[in-house]
């Protein structure tokens, strides 16, 4: 990919282009492998913008977990691209929190191969003030690739109604014998769970920010307990205390 | 001389949208008395503790409430949870993601800290907690589920009374605390509520029915019929609310 991309690619539709247009080009991909049997974690965490790539490849039977935390002003962006070859299988866990006039999205190509692979998306999009998040999720089952599981659960909570957020799932199946779901919310934050709280003595931003946690622990959700979880889960706590 | 009554209600007016639903409520609660409200569906039963209890969407038209001769109407919902005011839900509501202890140890800081007071440190909070979870029937593995995820209704009701257990409140409105339980699990949440009854603490139960009275006795009954009270007595007009319905003593 080298020409700057315009609002009529799809994949760029929601972007900030004048934005990625100072940022052009992209940095070259990350690439992740994990070959055939073997298992990993990897964690990036977004919190000065930019366009991030990453090139995921799974080997036969290789099992990875992948999880993201995208907290920047301006304009930041990640796409994942992934291609699983037989019985791998991929957990994805995303978080984007975004405030002020940020603008901060994710893409998705989650590609299976083989037959049997399986893959996990659960992206979690919190916007605030003027903010965009996006996420487009596309879900690919090649010929052949019987047996695939598939799901993908993008959910949305808009804290002001000034905020956007857009969603689009796309699945695109070429195999006639696989499991393929997803699922799209936006909503805001539940108010008779806030009035509950306050009613317990906790103050209107603090029930806030104890609702908006919940909502954004299933993306961290498959990562072990221990110091890199904890620094996430930090990360997302001062985001929403600097909200206060 | 009669002592400044903890809850203090004159003439409440109260809408809910451009529907007027309290129209002139007045009633009094003093320290160490239980009163009982009862009236039929409609009556406002409900939004007299959504109003007291400082929900959105329920704007006070005209009167006052007073909380320890406080402006109770003038307070954030979470001020008056400080202040000492404590609303049962009807409908205890569900909070996927936020685990009962979680929930209550922030709760209870808020309050602490709203009041001036020291937090409470983590061996205490546990030691309260099993000492009011004990009485209740709740156990340790419920209490790190959700907030009343996966609780039956009746678990619901029982985790209303910890959590009045757990904040020590001065003041309890329940509303429809008796709704959806069983004999054995209103026998179990009644004795909550009579372990909470103290010479300087104040409860104001709202049902449609007399059994709950049966378990705590109330000092004063309150018909409220159409927004306002209609008739005040003792313990005996429940019994009277039984046998006649509310159309025989609105009438």
């Amino acid at each position: 990919m080298t020409a700057l991309p315009s609002r009529r690619d799809e994949a760029w539709r929601y972007s900030d282009l004048a934005a990625v247009a100072a940022l052009w080009p992209p940095p070259p991909a990350r690439q992740i492998v994990v070959r055939a049997g073997e298992q990993r974690e990897e964690l990036l965490r977004v919190h000065a913008g930019g366009i991030h790539d990453l090139r995921v490849d799974l080997g036969a039977g290789a099992a990875l977990t992948l999880v993201l935390l995208v907290e920047s002003p301006g304009y930041a962006r990640v796409f994942v691209e992934a291609d699983l070859a037989d019985a791998a299988s991929l957990d994805l866990g995303a978080v984007l929190l975004a405030g002020g006039d940020a603008t901060s999205e994710i893409v998705t190509d989650i590609r299976h191969q083989g037959p049997g692979a399986s893959s996990r998306q659960r992206v979690r999009l919190v916007v605030d003030e003027r903010a965009t998040g996006s996420c487009l999720g596309r879900i690919a089952v090649a010929r052949g690739a019987q047996k695939t599981d598939a799901a993908l659960s993008a959910r949305a909570l808009v804290l002001k109604r000034t905020a956007t957020a857009n969603l689009k799932p796309e699945l695109e199946i070429f195999a006639d014998d696989v499991q393929c779901a997803h699922g799209c919310t936006v909503g805001e934050l539940d108010k008779s769970a806030l009035f509950y709280l306050q009613s317990r003595g906790i103050g209107r931003v603090e029930a806030e920010a104890l609702l908006t946690r919940a909502f954004v622990a299933d993306g961290f959700t498959r990562l072990k307990a221990g110091p890199a979880r904890d620094a996430l889960e930090a990360a997302t706590a001062q985001w929403l205390e600097a909200r206060l | 001389m009669k002592p400044v009554p903890m809850l203090e209600i004159i003439n409440l007016h109260a809408c809910v949208g451009d529907k007027p639903i309290l129209k002139g409520l007045s009633l009094s609660v003093g320290a160490g008395e239980v009163h009982a409200i009862m009236g039929p569906n409609g009556a406002g039963k409900s939004t007299l503790s959504y109003v007291l209890a400082g929900r959105e969407g329920y704007a006070v038209t005209a009167g006052s409430a007073t909380f320890e001769g406080a402006d109770l109407l003038a307070m954030e919902p979470h001020e008056r949870a400080a202040a000492g005011l404590f609303l049962g839900f009807q409908y205890p509501v569900e909070i996927p993601g936020v685990s009962n202890l979680l929930f209550l140890r922030t709760a209870l800081n808020a309050q602490k800290r709203l009041r001036g007071e020291a937090e409470i440190s983590g061996a205490d909070f546990m030691k309260l907690v099993r000492v009011e979870s004990a009485v209740l029937g709740l156990d340790m593995e419920m209490l790190k589920r959700g907030v009343n995820v996966g609780f039956s209704g009746g678990e619901k009701k029982r985790n209303e009374a910890f959590q009045l257990g757990m904040l020590q409140p001065k003041f309890a409105l329940l509303d429809e605390t008796d709704s959806g339980l069983d004999i054995d699990a209103l026998r179990i949440v009644s004795e909550g509520i009579n372990r909470f009854r103290r010479p300087d603490r104040g409860v104001l139960l709202i049902t449609h029915y007399q059994r709950l009275l049966d378990h705590v006795r109330p000092d004063f009954v309150h018909i409220l019929a159409g927004g306002r009270i209609v008739e005040s007595g003792g313990p005996e007009l429940a019994m009277r609310v039984e046998t006649e319905g509310y159309e025989g003593i609105a009438a």
